[in-house]
């Protein structure tokens, strides 16, 4: 793996003047920020920490502290949502049905229409009927992710969820991934998104979204398909450069044979001598009959041919790898810091993984402590998501939206829908993904949807509301405490000259400054 | 077929031609001139139905929902006829020269995965290496001509990865074009916010690319008023966009869905006949709305893969592999059809399902822009990764 070695002095970041940080105070390196203590500096790291600083964010740090803020934002306990936002999530079909079950009666729909109907035009209406479930359901899983990126009291376990979904990334246009989506993210990745490396890893690899997406499915012994196996070391843990060979891919490869998914509910018929072996565990199936028992050499050390075991001790050597710990660490400074992260800061982190067996808690820690950290502050641009999850946090603070379809079909027209990414490799988190003109002018146009206060977020599908939206207040004492010390001139005058309140909040929300975080 | 003798020796002495022998024999327009028009049919079409294997009795026996009867075909040439849908449209350019079809096209991706295979077509780059995921080919080919003589856009809501990489490259979506809500006068002081940032080129290109749009759809709003019947869908997408084409920007992209046909699609009538009758009005459309600048155009039409030449029990087709790609405009040396091609049996099938791919899309489209826009060798493999092939489209 290459490491430059040369730091980036900050001097040589793009000079985005003075944006949220408002820290430019001093040239020399200001030690660690652990307790911001003026509201600037505070509402600075929160708003990096958090999906985007609001009221009640503020309000609660500065209450308890942000030093016990951030201990709490690290070893979150039970998430607690506000009831509004609660009772829109347990009302989804995907909180009420187990995975298993849901997926075997869409199957079931399936094979029904195929049998029953005759005609064309039938037989398309009830596949457009199917497909038409399958979308809502990816919906639900879309809609309950922002409802806690929104009012989730743990913001930053939110924040790495969406970072690891990102990372161990799915697309749910493949095959029935529209209904598997939300349990990933909710079983398999929420869960350990602040815990330990290796559990994540494991976790997506029972996952069947993951098999399916990657095709692992395919993968039998003398049918290899190596789709899954190169990703995991080039894209999920020892990156690219990381040191492993075209052979070990086929090595590992081999080890992943026999890891599956099973829909239905029959059990394939496993040989005899084998049948211990076989692992069911919700739609997760290892089949033995499938499986490569010989022996490997993977990464330069035989690994025995046993089963499903294999697959542990291959998870346990790339996961503890020196190469995973700094790619894994680059990839968090380059999310929580910079597109060009200082060098001797990911450094840090890579110990700190090694040190504490991938604890990401640890490791976040490192980053959140740093000076690099606190300098950096303001200056990263934000991605669609973060955009737009910031933008109705900081408008509505803890108003509870009613419908999330704006949010989503913004974050559609700015090409960044949640689990929208064919690609393996996830969406850009640097800059040049997210800047083209069109998209900045898709921006404004949305800085102005959300300004007007008519977008939409408060209307229910059917029944009208009972209340009439309030009006944005983005002129509040957040902004005069915090924001607006930290605005440019070019902001300040351009705000000065709003001619309404609805324009004001449209240029606030479309000024550099909020583009950053 | 005797054509396919003589399309291989043809093919094997331009394979042959060095870089600066082809250098000689540009296409006629300067290059700033030339504009390239990338007409994406995302789901797969089905080729076969668009460009009817008319001599083959094999086709005829399996398909015996879907097949389209030779004498409902408009002719083409012994071996193909072409989709009866297209007769007002497609079918008038192909006997004025300027449209040409290459069957058995397409890539070496062998996932029949919609998505796998749109990114590879995409990306441009060999399957074999490993890939960069940030970098299309329509982005390489605006970088290697300079700003000078490449004007890039794209015409979609998101910037697709044909689009993606290092030059910046605009986009918008012309679909529905409403008036943007931030005005005039708004984007002036939110332009002013962003002048001393690194972000102020963008949002600059990004009003301006606004506006053109604004402006050259004024007219069309106007003209609206008087027609009594008004275009619409892809033709009104295709027409906007000659509008744009025409004066600024010579190299755009757009997609077109709808074409993944599993169940029910009809044969010289029905669900696959209207789509295409659809983008044929909107590609002859967009012929008439560029005017005299039709010669200096080339559009070219592709599809992420064919489909399997056998009817499935649903009436449909599934996901094949080689395809039929288009190529129009008005001096493309069209009115045939190009490339190498293989007689349509059952065992001539890839996989006894699908068309063969015989030409390959990376040196097809090497080929082709080599010969619109005058790269040398170096510059062709810099896009594509591979040497260009010649098929002689213009």
């Amino acid at each position: 793996m290459h490491i430059p070695t040369i730091t980036r002095p900050l001097a040589f970041l793009p000079p985005l003047l003075l944006l949220l940080a408002g820290c430019a105070t001093t040239s020399t390196a200001p030690p660690a920020l652990k307790a911001p203590a003026d509201p600037v500096a505070l509402s600075a790291a929160l708003n990096r920490i958090s999906w985007g600083v609001n009221t009640s964010t503020y309000r609660q740090a500065e209450k308890i502290g942000y030093s016990a803020w951030l201990e709490r934002q690290l070893h979150p306990g039970a998430a607690v949502l506000p009831a509004a936002a609660q009772a829109q999530i347990d009302a989804m079909t995907i909180s009420q049905k187990p995975l298993p079950q849901l997926v075997q009666e869409l199957e079931q729909q399936r094979r029904d229409y195929d049998k029953a109907m005759v005609d064309d035009d039938a037989k398309k209406a009830a596949q457009r009927a199917y497909q038409q479930e399958m979308s809502r359901l990816a919906k639900e899983a879309a809609t309950r992710s922002l409802l806690r990126d929104l009012y989730s009291p743990n913001q930053l376990q939110e924040q790495m969820t969406w970072f690891w979904m990102n990372h161990f990334n799915v697309h749910q246009g493949k095959s029935n991934l529209r209904v598997l989506v939300g349990d990933y993210e909710e079983q398999a990745i929420r869960p350990h998104a602040l815990g330990k490396f290796r559990d994540l890893l494991a976790s997506t690899l029972h996952h069947p979204a993951m098999i399916r997406y990657l095709d692992n499915e395919q993968n039998a012994a003398n049918r290899i398909n190596e789709n899954y196996a190169r990703e995991i070391m080039e894209l999920h843990t020892l990156g690219v450069d990381g040191g492993y060979t075209q052979n070990d891919v086929q090595q590992l490869a081999r080890i992943l044979t026999g890891v599956g998914v099973n829909l239905g509910d029959k059990t394939p018929d496993v040989r005899r001598d084998k049948q211990s072996q076989y692992v069911r565990k919700g739609l997760f199936e290892f089949n033995p009959n499938r499986h490569d028992y010989g022996d490997k050499v993977f990464l330069g050390q035989t690994v025995k041919g046993r089963g499903l075991a294999e697959v542990d001790e291959a998870l346990d050597r790339l996961s503890r790898s020196p190469a995973t710990a700094r790619y894994v660490s680059r990839k968090l400074a380059i999310y929580f810091v910079a597109d060009e992260p200082p060098p001797q800061l990911v450094e840090r982190m890579a110990a700190r993984f090694l040190s504490s067996d991938g604890d990401i808690a640890a490791v976040l820690r490192t980053l959140f402590d740093a000076p690099e950290f606190t300098q950096s502050l303001g200056k990263k641009f934000k991605d669609p998501v973060h955009y737009v999850v910031s933008a109705v946090r900081l408008t509505y603070d803890d108003k509870i939206i009613l419908n999330a379809g704006p949010m989503l079909g913004w974050l559609n027209r700015m090409a960044e829908p949640l689990y929208g990414r064919q690609t393996p490799d996830g969406y850009p988190l640097m800059a040049p993904g997210w800047d083209s003109p069109g998209q900045m002018i898709t921006r404004f146009e949305i800085a102005k949807a959300i300004g007007n206060g008519n977008a939409g977020l408060f209307k229910t599908e059917g029944a009208q509301p009972l209340e009439k939206v309030a009006f944005p207040q983005l002129a509040n004492a957040l902004y005069y405490q915090s924001l607006q010390t930290s605005l440019a001139p070019a902001t300040r005058q351009a705000l000065e000259q709003a001619a309404s309140p609805q324009e004001w909040n449209t240029l606030l929300l479309s000024s550099p400054e909020l583009m950053h975080r | 077929m005797k054509r396919r003798t003589l399309l291989k020796s043809l093919a094997a002495a331009s394979a042959t031609l060095s870089a600066s022998s082809m250098a000689g024999q540009l296409w006629a327009a300067p290059a700033s001139k030339t504009r390239l028009l990338f007409v994406f049919m995302r789901g797969g079409y089905d080729a076969t139905s668009l460009l009817v294997p008319v001599s083959s009795q094999y086709y005829y026996q399996v398909r015996p929902n879907i097949a389209i009867p030779k004498t409902a075909t408009l002719p083409i040439d012994a071996d193909w006829g072409l989709h009866p849908v297209l007769a007002d449209s497609i079918h008038p350019l192909f006997n004025a020269g300027q449209v040409a079809f290459v069957p058995f096209a397409g890539t070496e991706d062998l996932s029949r995965s919609h998505f796998e295979t749109q990114d590879s077509i995409e990306l441009g780059q060999a399957l074999d290496r490993t890939r960069d995921y940030r970098s299309g080919f329509l982005n390489r080919l605006a970088s290697t001509l300079n700003a000078d003589r490449a004007s890039a856009i794209s015409f979609t809501d998101q910037l697709p990865l044909i689009m993606q990489g290092g030059l910046q490259v605009p986009n918008t979506a012309l679909r529905s074009v409403a008036k943007p809500a931030v005005d005039a006068r708004q984007a002036k002081m939110i332009a002013a916010m962003y002048e001393h940032t690194t972000l102020a080129q963008q949002v600059n290109e990004g009003f301006e690319v606004r506006d053109d749009v604004m402006k050259k759809m004024s007219g069309e709003m106007l003209a609206a008023n008087r027609n009594a019947v008004s275009t619409k869908g892809f033709e009104l997408e295709a027409r906007r966009i000659a509008k744009l084409m025409k004066d600024k920007y010579n190299i755009g992209f757009v997609d077109v869905g709808g074409w993944d046909t599993h169940v029910g699609q009809g044969n010289a009538t029905g669900y696959l006949a209207s789509r295409l009758d659809e983008l044929g009005r909107g590609l002859a459309g967009f012929a008439q709305e560029m005017g005299p600048d039709w010669k200096d155009t080339v559009v070219v039409v592709v599809s992420e893969f064919g489909r399997t030449f056998r009817e499935n029990g649903n009436r449909g087709t599934d996901h094949g592999h080689g395809t039929v790609y288009w190529v129009m405009g008005g001096s493309v040396n069209g009115g045939k059809v190009h490339g190498e091609q293989v007689r349509l049996e059952q065992p001539t099938l890839f996989q006894n399902r699908d068309y063969p791919v015989l030409n390959e899309y990376r040196a097809m489209f090497g080929g082709l822009l080599s010969r619109m826009y005058g790269l040398n060798a170096g510059q062709v493999a810099t896009i594509f990764g591979t040497k260009g092939r010649d098929l002689g489209l213009v």
